[in-house]
């Protein structure tokens, strides 16, 4: 099926933000499976006094819309605290992209949820309480 | 730079297959079942490109029906064979797990409207079918067996002689879907036994929206298309004389360049795949090797990568290609051909098809080998999985 998708995916994908890895990471989360294509995964550096995510990183594999919505979900959660990354929604994922082909939300979904896991694993490292992740079917 | 490398997804309507058309879009528009005389030479440019298909085929040119495409030729083989088979009781049919959808889509409504029972045959990791799993799926219920001559994704060309006479030997109809093979290898319908073959002409320097179903004299499946008498009474609707014409110019060419053309483009096809192995680690070639595989078609699997992404770094670098993952499907399961041949979702995700042909050079090849490795390296340095493929791989 061809996919005609806007200059903003195009960019990221073409030119993905915050690629790598975080050695000694705060917070590492995968989401996603190989079985349907798409697998990332988000590294965290968070400021101990602040809870700011100072730096954030990912690898992803998957196609343009996945590459691309991780490009964008970690450039959205720099500079945010954990709580304020934490609210940071799917839709809105897909909204700073100008929008994903329907049958593409799913990797935006997946963004929300590596993130949501990398979260909950600096939480647990930390001894916080980990926040109840809502499970989306895709 | 514009590389196209995606003739399997159609060709260009070569210039001379166009001058051919070009007088039936307005000189010669007649309605072949006028009966005034200026129609004549509608329906004599017809009866030419009838006779064209049918030569190339060793068929007779009544042998012959002109469709609409090649997804109408294999509908009509399977549902007219399969509705004329449940008169006497017959509602099986055979076919394999690496068809076109046309062929498996069809099957699939034919399960769930007709009641037919449907046996999917397995292929083996490069994509053969076994003529003795064949042979096993036959019963007294088997209205017809339906095995493609080449598969459109990773080239593999199955035994059909062998098929074919099988399937005479037991007396049941024996169709193929050779809208891939016809463009590259010699067919004979007599010597391999096939009693239904589907073609398609925009995959021969042909024009789109025109395909032919040739059909042994005798056989009689129901009709598909119903209205008036055209095509001897079997397919109606007012021909598509253009198409027609170009259709049957298209095949007249292609069997005067088939040798030299499939020596050529195996030639590049061998040097690009070893060019690939030699340069990009852990690929995988999917398919078979040598005279087993279309002379055109290259297909790889980069574990790692997924293969929509390779195909817009190629797109962006003005190279046209095509994957069998998810991402080009509507689905979000990968190539339904490379999970017959085992591959796991993730290598089957990462598939990129090159198809090469009357566009292709000899620079174009290089200018792949160039330029594929780098987009491979790049995107595979930012997967996880390559990652954890790598890891795994140490102390191998």
């Amino acid at each position: 099926m061809a996919l005609d998708y806007s200059k903003k995916v195009m960019d990221h994908f073409m030119n993905p933000r915050n690629v790598g890895e975080i050695e000694n990471a705060d917070g590492v989360g995968e989401a996603g499976n190989p079985k349907c294509g798409d697998i990332m995964k988000i590294y965290l550096k968070v400021n101990p006094d602040t809870k700011v995510i100072e730096d954030v990183k990912f690898k992803t594999f998957g196609c343009a819309s996945a590459i691309a919505s991780s490009s964008m979900a970690t450039e959205l959660i720099k500079g945010r605290t954990i709580n304020e990354a934490w609210d940071l929604t799917n839709s809105a994922v897909a909204e700073a992209l100008d929008g994903l082909p329907p049958i593409k939300m799913h990797c935006s979904v997946l963004a929300e949820e590596a993130i949501h896991t990398a979260l909950n694993d600096y939480r647990k490292k930390n001894g916080m309480k980990e926040i109840p992740m809502e499970h989306h079917e895709d | 730079m514009f590389v196209y490398l995606d003739h399997t997804a159609t060709t260009p309507t070569s210039p001379e297959v166009l001058q051919a058309m070009t007088p039936y879009f307005g000189e010669i528009f007649g309605n072949p079942s006028s009966v005034y005389s200026f129609s004549k030479k509608s329906r004599e440019a017809i009866s030419k490109a009838r006779q064209q298909v049918a030569n190339a085929l060793n068929a007779n040119s009544d042998e012959i029906y002109f469709t609409g495409s090649g997804t109408e030729a294999d509908n009509w083989a399977l549902k007219g064979t399969l509705e004329k088979g449940k008169i006497a009781g017959k509602n099986h049919i055979i076919t394999t797990a690496i068809e076109h959808h046309a062929i498996l889509h069809t099957c699939e409504y034919l399960k769930k409207v007709e009641g037919a029972e449907v046996t999917y045959l397995p292929v083996d990791s490069e994509g053969f079918v076994s003529v003795d799993d064949v042979r096993k799926a036959i019963t007294d219920k088997t209205a017809l067996v339906s095995v493609m001559f080449a598969n459109n994704e990773v080239g593999t060309i199955e035994p059909v002689a062998e098929i074919g006479a099988l399937c005479r030997e037991m007396k049941i109809p024996f169709h193929t879907d050779a809208v891939q093979a016809a463009a590259h290898l010699k067919i004979d319908v007599k010597a391999m036994n096939i009693d239904m073959l589907s073609m398609s002409a925009h995959k021969m320097y042909g024009p789109k929206g025109v395909g032919a179903l040739y059909m042994r004299k005798g056989l009689r499946p129901e009709n598909f298309v119903h209205g008036g008498a055209q095509e001897h009474g079997r397919r109606a609707s007012t021909e598509n004389i253009a198409g027609i014409v170009g259709f049957g110019a298209a095949m007249e060419i292609l069997q005067t360049r088939l040798a030299d053309d499939a020596a050529i483009n195996s030639a590049r096809r061998d040097r690009l795949i070893a060019g690939i192995l030699e340069r990009i680690p852990h690929a995988k070639l999917n398919g078979a090797t040598g005279n087993h595989r279309l002379p055109n078609n290259i297909n790889f699997s980069f574990i790692g990568v997924e293969g929509e992404t390779l195909l817009l770094d190629l797109d962006a670098k003005g190279i046209s290609a095509s994957t069998g993952s998810a991402c080009s499907s509507e689905s979000l399961d990968p190539s339904h051909v490379l999970l017959a041949l085992g591959l796991k979702h993730e290598m089957a995700h990462g598939s990129l098809r090159f198809t090469i042909g009357r566009l292709t050079d000899d620079s174009q090849i290089d200018y792949v080998l160039d330029v594929l490795p780098e987009i491979v390296a790049r995107r595979r340095a930012m997967s996880p999985l390559w990652e954890d493929y790598m890891k795994s791989q140490e102390g191998k």
